[in-house]
């Protein structure tokens, strides 16, 4: 594991990098065990303690109808990081084994391949994430799904190109020498040596799938289901606190804030791993 | 140059003729149809609205009319208001966008020149350090929540800019800002990179040997090289600006074509829908043509063919 020497030799220098990690880590935790953590139920209702501002029993304040702002943020988590890492896993998936292909093939195939991925490249994501949400329906499946759609093109490009050049190798001739067939090839000889973008790329497109899917439901577009167990969009929730922030900005700044502490966490992971696995980027 | 140009327009249509149809089927085989109200209407009710709007043609059928229409500039009529047709709707509402998008896109073009410069031409670790940090926070703060805490600020603390009522000047620096400011964060970061390298070349070695003022060794030699990248992605940037502005416009309460894309698609009005779709595709394609050629102005060595 040369990437893991890599990784420990250089993290030390990047205090970025190790509290951005720390921070995905707290996020993802406090997902996972928003019942165990707070006190209050995501949409207990309390008429007696509505629009309070932070303060102990509330470290967060309520709403308007008086639930624990700090209790729906934490359920909100979980909604932002299955649509974060769901989309970017599918998506990789999609677009791996589709970049692959087109790579690997050349020629008139994959010059029709990337013809597709150009047309979808140019579009507005947002734009066919709207369209797909409408007919996928506005869960957080049809969402994933959705958005795994609009983001699968960045690791065909990204994949097509470095098995281009991978192909080349000598020790790919070398395999095909001996017999190997083309998924044998693919898998054990290119794939792993193209590893870092690809990775690169993952660690980029997480945010990115959190930042549309706030974006869509803050406008209203997003996830709509309000009985979820799941807990509620924090886009939803600066939504809900945008129609109050005139006497009560507390409600939209910390869905905010967490919504923007946790993209920029991502990004500088990415930033920090594209430097460790590709010093010659800057 | 004229088969170049030849081969980019047909390359267009193809993409629009593309978007077209897909999102013509796409908004067919969804669930749900515009008319589907809490309560059943009636079926002879029904019966009647699907036939004053084609829709109980086959679908090859309405496809066709569709595009026959937008050849003769007819986007179909709005289910949603019924006074006003798509074409009119668009012809309203897209000078707003427009503006609103070409003023961001300078907003993002003429600040990132002298951070960029800076960051890279200084030689100073922690200028450069700054711009990173900076592009990296630019591209994580989404546009709505960048939209609220400027209108929190500027109008209701410091009540300088009004927010709402579109059309006076104060009115337009807010948006512009916030639809301007992740562009302007990333295109900081692309010209630092791109003047990085470009510096690192001989020529720039040979110009500073020759005894050049450094500063026509930067704006004479190494920007005008570091412009391609830049160009590069001004395509997928407008991109951006495009849909970046649905949020903007619904945050500032601007009567552009976003906020009509967002009502349009809450209510299934399906014309409407497809009408800004091709719009926005449209001004994409055009926009990346227009790229196209700069590249050939800015740096002759790239062959138009």
């Amino acid at each position: 594991m040369r990437m893991a020497q890599r990784f420990s030799a250089r993290w030390q220098g990047n205090p970025l990098l190790l509290g951005s990690l720390a921070f995905i880590l707290i996020v993802t935790l406090g997902a996972l065990l928003a019942p165990l953590l707070s006190p209050y139920a995501p949409g207990g209702f309390d008429e007696k303690r509505i629009l309070e501002n932070p303060g102990w029993d509330h470290w967060l304040g309520t709403d308007e109808l008086g639930r624990d702002l700090l209790t729906r943020i934490l359920y909100g988590a979980r909604v932002s990081m299955v649509v974060g890492f769901g989309t970017a896993l599918i998506a990789l998936l999609i677009g791996t084994i589709y970049g692959s292909i087109s790579g690997y093939a050349g020629g008139a195939l994959d010059n029709l391949l990337m013809r597709i991925v150009d047309i979808f490249y140019g579009l507005p994501d947002l734009l066919i994430f709207i369209l797909l949400s409408l007919l996928l329906g506005r869960n957080i499946a049809g969402i994933l799904i959705a958005l795994a759609l609009v983001t699968w093109v960045r690791f065909a490009r990204i994949t097509r190109g470095q098995v281009l050049q991978a192909k080349e190798l000598i020790y790919v001739d070398g395999a095909k020498a001996i017999g190997a067939s083309h998924v044998r090839i693919i898998l054990r000889h290119i794939l792993p040596n193209i590893l870092a973008p690809i990775l690169v790329t993952l660690t980029f497109s997480v945010p990115a799938a959190i930042l549309a899917e706030s974006t869509l439901s803050f406008i209203g577009l997003g996830i709509n289901d309000p009985y979820s167990a799941w807990g509620t969009s924090w886009g939803t929730l600066a939504q809900d606190g945008w129609r109050a922030m005139r006497t009560y900005p507390h409600i939209i700044f910390f869905p905010a804030l967490a919504i923007f502490l946790t993209i920029l966490a991502f990004n500088f992971l990415g930033n920090g791993l594209r430097d460790i696995l590709d010093p010659k980027a800057r | 140059m004229a088969r170049f140009l030849v081969k980019r327009i047909v390359h267009g249509l193809a993409v629009l003729w593309v978007v077209i149809t897909l999102t013509f089927i796409l908004l067919r085989i969804t669930p749900g149809g515009p008319f589907d109200r809490e309560r059943r209407l009636p079926p002879e009710v029904m019966a009647n609205i699907e036939a004053k709007y084609h829709l109980d043609e086959p679908w090859l059928k309405q496809y066709g009319r569709y595009l026959r229409g937008i050849l003769e500039g007819d986007l179909g009529p709005s289910y949603k208001y019924l006074d006003r047709n798509v074409s009119d709707i668009i012809a309203d509402t897209f000078p707003t966008s427009a503006l609103l998008g070409i003023l961001a896109l300078s907003f993002a073009l003429i600040f990132s020149l002298p951070v960029g410069l800076c960051a890279a031409a200084t030689r100073n670790r922690w200028a450069d350090r700054g711009c990173v940090f900076l592009a990296t926070l630019g591209i994580s703060l989404p546009n709505f929540i960048l939209g609220a805490v400027l209108i929190w600020f500027f109008s209701l603390k410091l009540g300088w800019f009004q927010a709402g009522r579109w059309g006076q000047l104060s009115s337009v620096v807010l948006p512009m800002i916030t639809l301007g400011a992740a562009s302007f964060a990333y295109l900081s970061y692309l010209l630092r990179s791109a003047l990085l390298e470009t510096l690192s070349e001989d020529f720039i070695r040979t110009a500073r040997a020759k005894g050049l003022r450094e500063i026509n060794v930067l704006f004479k030699h190494a920007l005008r090289n570091s412009f391609i990248p830049v160009l590069t992605v001004l395509g997928p940037l407008f991109a951006a600006l495009v849909t970046g502005s649905f949020v903007v416009e619904y945050v500032f309460a601007i009567p552009g074509m976003g906020r009509f894309f967002i009502t349009a698609v809450a209510d299934r009005d399906y014309p409407l829908i497809m009408g800004v779709t091709l719009v926005y595709t449209t001004v994409l394609v055009c926009a990346n043509l227009l790229v196209d050629l700069l590249y050939s102005l800015v740096d002759p060595r790239i062959k138009t063919h």
